[in-house]
């Protein structure tokens, strides 16, 4: 049971906001000395996992990039381009980039999209820009709701895409697991039974950013009456 | 042969600009300590593969100490003003999406073509690193579009790479720290500790019960890890497989991948997957950490029922 000191470590220092890094990295340490690991070998795991996991960090070299992007105007034109359809919401916006995501997910274009590539320059802007031009001025609040909701977009899309994808590492863990304990399957036979999940996701989503246009709208027309 | 090793290599040069580019600015507050920070950064990507373990497990942790109690306070960068960036977006039109769409298209055609490249019969890229090399090499790409066909400036984009980067903040390492957490979990053993419970409390001979079980313990344990990969072996080996499969004849297939998509409701309501919900949050400037997770928990728990009817109406049938 103390090995899961940690646990409680991250559960506690994040509800406290306490600086996320010293929290990890004390509930880390915390973990190792209760698992009976000794000093070096807590830190030298630490550092192997550090290392091996560069990968997940290799994202932010896109950042000068679309930093770049952002300086010549790239967000103020996204934004022009949405003004300029008709019948554009925040929550069409989202739905259509989240049919978009799921698809391309679904046949292993998972590349096609991603927080710092896709979500930051160009769909937050674009659905913050449908409900500008519907409603003027936003504040603050709504702007946030709204680039809340397209980061969560892009991470259901990925998600409940991938799945049905068959070289994807998911489905192909489920076949070593399965496989190491004696049931061999092909990859189709897992993968299809991501699809009814799949559905449910667009159309739970897609419910809810109906709601949040509603939402948009009722606060908005509210206010000027 | 191309290296991700050499991307790496990228990403630590472009690490080490801001390290250097936040010492020299005398504005900015907490400068040694955002040099030292981003510095020790930029070295575990540069010597990553050459630097005991040890040695990168104590760079880390003086890395996470400069970041102290409350963490590092914002730099404030200056870009162009908006008015600027109008004049700019209007004079540029649609051509400003072209590099921006370059980074996935470079990526996305790189990741099907590039391990199939062979020289004297050695692929050009291994095809286990295909897509984060395929990744490095479409943000090359998309600068030089952007230099040459926007006419930027190169120093501009290491400047704008640096207010970036620091407006997402300290938070860029968190991902990469919480991975080694996992890992120290993994190591002393919080897997079965967890399965453990979990087994306690579950009515075994009752099919619906064990379904919830199995998919709220996949979601349980994900936002725990923050990672559905590190459940799934652990609860399918504690539930799935003893119980849902074999004691009650459940579909393996239907199961395992509706399991792990329980996971991934659990992945959508936890900090601790950060790369997926902090990281959007700082990116996108929330003042709200947990803004993104909060838009995403509805979806979560609906999903998560969802799945458990599912798995109960689908794996005992096919």
């Amino acid at each position: 049971m103390l090995t899961l000191i940690g646990v409680l470590i991250v559960v506690i220092g994040f509800a406290l906001r306490i600086n996320p890094l010293l929290v990890v990295a004390v509930a880390g340490i915390a973990t190792g000395v209760a698992g009976g690991l000794d000093p070096v070998s807590i830190v030298s795991e630490f550092g192997r996992a550090f290392t091996e996991n560069r990968y997940i960090s290799l994202v932010w070299l896109t950042l000068p990039v679309i930093g770049l992007l952002e300086r010549a105007g790239l967000k103020e034109r996204a934004q022009h381009l949405i003004s300029r359809i008709h019948g554009a919401t925040a929550g069409r916006v989202l739905l259509l980039y989240l049919a978009l995501r799921q698809f391309t997910a679904s046949i292993g274009l998972n590349a096609l999209g991603g927080q710092a590539q896709m979500v930051r320059p160009l769909i937050a802007p674009m659905a913050e820009a449908a409900a500008e031009t519907r409603y003027g001025d936003l504040p603050d609040a709504t702007r946030y709701l709204i680039r809340a909701h397209a980061a969560g977009v892009d991470n259901l899309g990925a998600f409940f895409g991938e799945d049905i994808f068959l070289a994807m590492g998911s489905v192909l863990l489920i076949k070593g697991f399965l496989e190491q304990n004696g049931i061999v399957l092909q990859p189709l036979a897992i993968a299809v039974w991501a699809i009814p999940t799949a559905l449910a996701v667009f159309v739970i989503h897609g419910i809810r950013l109906m709601l949040l246009d509603r939402h948009l709208k009722k606060q908005f027309s509210g206010d000027q009456t | 042969m191309i290296h991700l090793e050499f991307v790496y290599i990228l990403a630590g040069l472009v690490f080490c600009t801001v390290a250097i580019l936040e010492w020299l600015d005398r504005s900015n507050s907490q400068r040694y300590r955002k040099l030292l920070f981003w510095g020790i950064y930029g070295i575990t990507f540069l010597f990553g593969a050459v630097l005991p373990s040890f040695v990168t497990g104590c760079l880390v942790i003086v890395m996470v100490l400069m970041t102290g109690m409350k963490d590092l306070k914002r730099s404030e960068v200056s870009s162009v003003s908006e008015a600027q960036r109008r004049t700019s977006a209007q004079r540029l039109g649609n051509k400003l999406f072209i590099p921006a769409l370059l980074i996935p298209l470079v990526t996305f055609t790189g990741t099907l073509t590039l391990d199939r490249v062979r020289l004297h019969g050695i692929p050009l890229v291994a095809s286990s690193e295909v897509t984060l090399v395929s990744l490095g090499l479409s943000v090359i790409v998309a600068l030089v579009a952007a230099l040459t066909l926007l006419q930027q400036r190169p120093v501009d984009s290491l400047h704008e790479g640096r207010r970036l980067m620091t407006s997402v903040g300290t938070v860029v390492v968190l991902p990469q720290l919480l991975a080694a957490l996992g890992a120290l979990f993994a190591a002393a053993g919080v897997g079965g500790v967890v399965a453990g419970i979990v087994n306690h409390v579950i009515p075994v001979n009752f099919t619906f019960g064990v379904v919830i079980a199995y998919a709220v313990g996949m979601a349980l344990f994900t936002i725990i890890m923050g990672n559905a990969f590190a459940a799934f072996p652990v609860m399918t080996a504690g539930i799935g497989l003893p119980l849902l499969v074999h004691l009650h004849g459940g579909n393996p297939a239907i199961v395992g991948a509706i399991g792990m998509l329980s996971g991934y409701c659990g992945t959508l309501m936890t900090p601790m997957a950060a790369n997926f919900n902090i990281v959007p949050a700082a990116l996108l400037e929330l003042p709200d950490r947990n803004g993104v997770i909060k838009a995403q928990i509805p979806t979560g728990i609906l999903l998560l029922i969802v799945n458990i009817f599912l798995m109960y109406l689908l794996a005992f049938r096919f």
